[in-house]
């Protein structure tokens, strides 16, 4: 009986559906959930069985102080990032195509540079004998260098600097799909360019202005490098201090337990973001 | 409310855009409760015409006056013109009722009072029963009607609209027409419209200006223009026209005699500044032209003999178009009368009076 093949075997497609996708399955289980897994049963079991780890965040007043640096920090970073994603994002979309083909490339540049070479760039630039120091001290405008660097402010502008692209994408995705005729029409209907501005422009903005601060806020949650060198060793964020109990004191348990809030809260984070707005849009798809 | 309506003067108006004349010394009044149309293909200037009027655009020279007060210097928001875009420009993340409550709202009018503007407003396009749904929700009339609404319910000194039918298909245009034109009757505000459909400036307007190149070529009531086109591109943009290109035999009291391809033609009028032997250019409609079986025996009557090159059906007429000495000539006949059953090669003769052509200018 000469039997055609069904289509389905045509393309030699009998296995199942599933062992196409096994390999990376498989290699996503191994190198990335059992990893993952392990951080979380060694924040139970290292130094003994038990909660002792996830009590230092009520306790340890060295714990708290990290989270608290890490939220005011990254709260900082995500309010200026957004302000200032909001003007570039906004001079982008209004601007023609043929100037938003250049403004892009340098929205876009910076991410094509190492984050280790731009925090020593601000290094060179913010320091006691750097770029801003020397030109205020020789302008006779200060006579002390100002302390930009081995704080919380240098730690701001490294990160700041890093995540405006981050910001802007997701800002501009948002104005781009507005009607350009709306402001327009806000202000032919009586309104004030603020007014304009703030009622129709702003509002229609607020999925975008969500999505970013969002993202720049989870970013920056678990930025290590830019505060590590930046902030000097004396400003120490979550992903320092954990790199620091790993590592330098080998206390495995305190160092997974932060890794494990951390991605628990980052969790967290974006499960209230999803409830807000469309989250497969924010990461491009759609 | 008539008495609120006003009259604008648009006063030697120019936008330059680089070498670009986009409205070039454009002058134009616009009586107190008028509807006036501004009429032109794309590009000839009248959407930025009416974006000078409304505040968007800011002229390269000339004023513009609203009675008689300049207010070419203020921004948009301070003319207090309503204005309906083309794709209406509803806010979508407001309801209707937040959309036609918007010009109070910046108005700081109380809730009250704006409640109760609102209500009516919507009541004037009868949509008060959609007014907690969001913008996306209604049809594209609909949608419409939300823009006349927010337009007027400010009572603005003049309301303006921008091709704001040109989304919506063919029937629903027609209607809306009509209701735009029942609704101009009833608040008796002064209309400015702007179009490139030559059918809707003729049934809606009191007045139509044309525009072509930034510049206005010919202003008037539609059927003043219909009639009487100065050029040849009114005459050709706003319906169909035949045109003849002659020379004058013979100047005459009421009008003047020409000759095109070895004929004789009569025309009524229009006859100042010519003289025997000068070039003429005449327009005819299609459904001016007459057309028979023999010869017209009348003496005043103009003749011209063809066959049938090509012919349509639309139900209330038949479309033809003739090969004659002159070229291909469009006529339109009444259907129900046409004294000729129309076929392609057939001989026919195409008859009209001295008065049913127009001479137009050359342009």
């Amino acid at each position: 009986m000469a039997v055609a093949a069904p289509p389905s075997r045509v393309l030699g497609a009998s296995l199942p559906w599933w062992l196409l996708i096994a390999p990376a399955l498989i290699l996503m289980l191994a190198f990335y959930a059992f990893p993952l897994a392990e951080v979380l049963w060694i924040s139970f079991t290292e130094p003994e069985p038990g909660l002792s780890n996830y009590e230092r965040l009520i306790t340890s007043e060295a714990v708290q102080r990290v989270w608290i640096t890490t939220l005011r920090i990254c709260i900082i970073t995500t309010v200026i990032t957004l302000l200032a994603g909001y003007v570039v994002a906004y001079a982008l979309s209004s601007a023609p195509p043929r100037v938003q083909r250049w403004m892009f490339l340098f929205i876009l540049l910076p991410l094509w540079i190492s984050v280790l070479v731009r925090a020593f760039a601000w290094v060179t630039i913010l320091r006691r004998q750097g770029l801003i120091n020397e030109a205020l001290i020789g302008a006779g405008l200060i006579d002390e260098p100002l302390r930009l660097i081995w704080n919380e402010f240098g730690i701001a502008v490294g990160m700041v600097h890093y995540m405006i692209p981050y910001a802007v994408l997701p800002l501009y995705a948002s104005m781009r799909d507005i009607d350009p005729r709306l402001v327009p029409a806000a202000r032919g209907l009586g309104a004030s360019r603020f007014e304009a501005f703030r009622s129709v422009f702003l509002p229609l903005t607020r999925p975008g202005i969500i999505a970013a601060s969002v993202l720049v806020f989870i970013f920056s949650l678990g930025f290590y490098v830019t505060p590590a060198i930046l902030g000097g060793g004396r400003t120490l964020m979550i992903a320092e201090y954990i790199k620091l109990q790993i590592l330098d004191l080998i206390r495995w348990g305190l160092g997974t337990m932060m890794a494990s809030t951390l991605l628990i809260a980052i969790v967290l984070l974006l499960w209230a973001l999803s409830r807000i707005v469309d989250i497969r849009r924010v990461f491009g798809s759609g | 409310m008539a008495a609120l309506s006003h009259a604008l003067t648009v006063d030697r108006v120019s936008k330059h855009y680089g070498p670009v004349r986009a409205v070039d010394d454009v002058s134009l009044t616009i009586g107190r409760g008028d509807f006036v149309t501004l009429l032109g293909p794309s590009g000839s200037g009248k959407t930025t015409l009416l974006m000078a009027i409304a505040g968007f655009v800011a002229p390269t020279s000339g004023q513009i006056l609203l009675d008689d007060t300049p207010i070419t210097p203020l921004p948009p928001e301070k003319r207090n013109f309503g204005m309906v875009f083309q794709g209406y420009a509803l806010f979508p993340h407001m309801t209707v009722a937040q959309n036609v409550g918007f010009p109070l709202r910046v108005r700081k009018v109380g809730r009250a009072e704006a409640d109760r503007r609102v209500a009516d407003a919507l009541a004037l396009v009868q949509l008060d029963h959609l007014a907690d749904r969001l913008p996306k929700q209604l049809s594209g009339g609909q949608q419409q009607r939300v823009a006349l609404a927010r337009a007027l319910v400010f009572q603005p000194a003049l309301l303006l609209l921008d091709e704001p039918l040109s989304a919506l298909d063919k029937k629903l245009r027609a209607e809306l027409q009509v209701e735009l034109k029942d609704l101009h009757r009833r608040v008796g505000l002064t209309f400015i419209y702007v179009t490139h459909d030559q059918e809707e400036a003729l049934s809606m307007s009191d007045s139509i200006a044309i525009l072509r190149d930034g510049r206005l070529v010919q202003e008037g009531p539609p059927g003043a223009l219909y009639e009487r086109p100065a050029t040849r591109f009114v005459a050709d943009f706003l319906g169909k026209s035949n045109f003849i290109e002659g020379v004058v035999e013979e100047v005459r009291a009421d009008g003047f005699s020409y000759a095109a391809a070895g004929q004789r033609f009569v025309q009524h009028g229009g006859a100042e500044g010519l003289a025997k032997g000068a070039p003429v250019l005449v327009a005819i409609r299609p459904e001016k032209i007459e057309v028979r079986e023999a010869a017209p025996a009348e003496p005043e009557m103009n003749g011209l003999s063809g066959t049938i090159a090509a012919w349509s059906y639309f139900g209330s007429a038949f479309a033809l178009l003739v090969d004659t000495p002159l070229g291909r000539v469009q006529a339109a006949i009444p259907a129900w009368r046409c004294p000729v059953e129309p076929s392609e090669g057939r001989a026919v003769h195409l008859a009209w009076t001295a008065d049913a052509s127009v001479r137009v200018v050359a342009d």
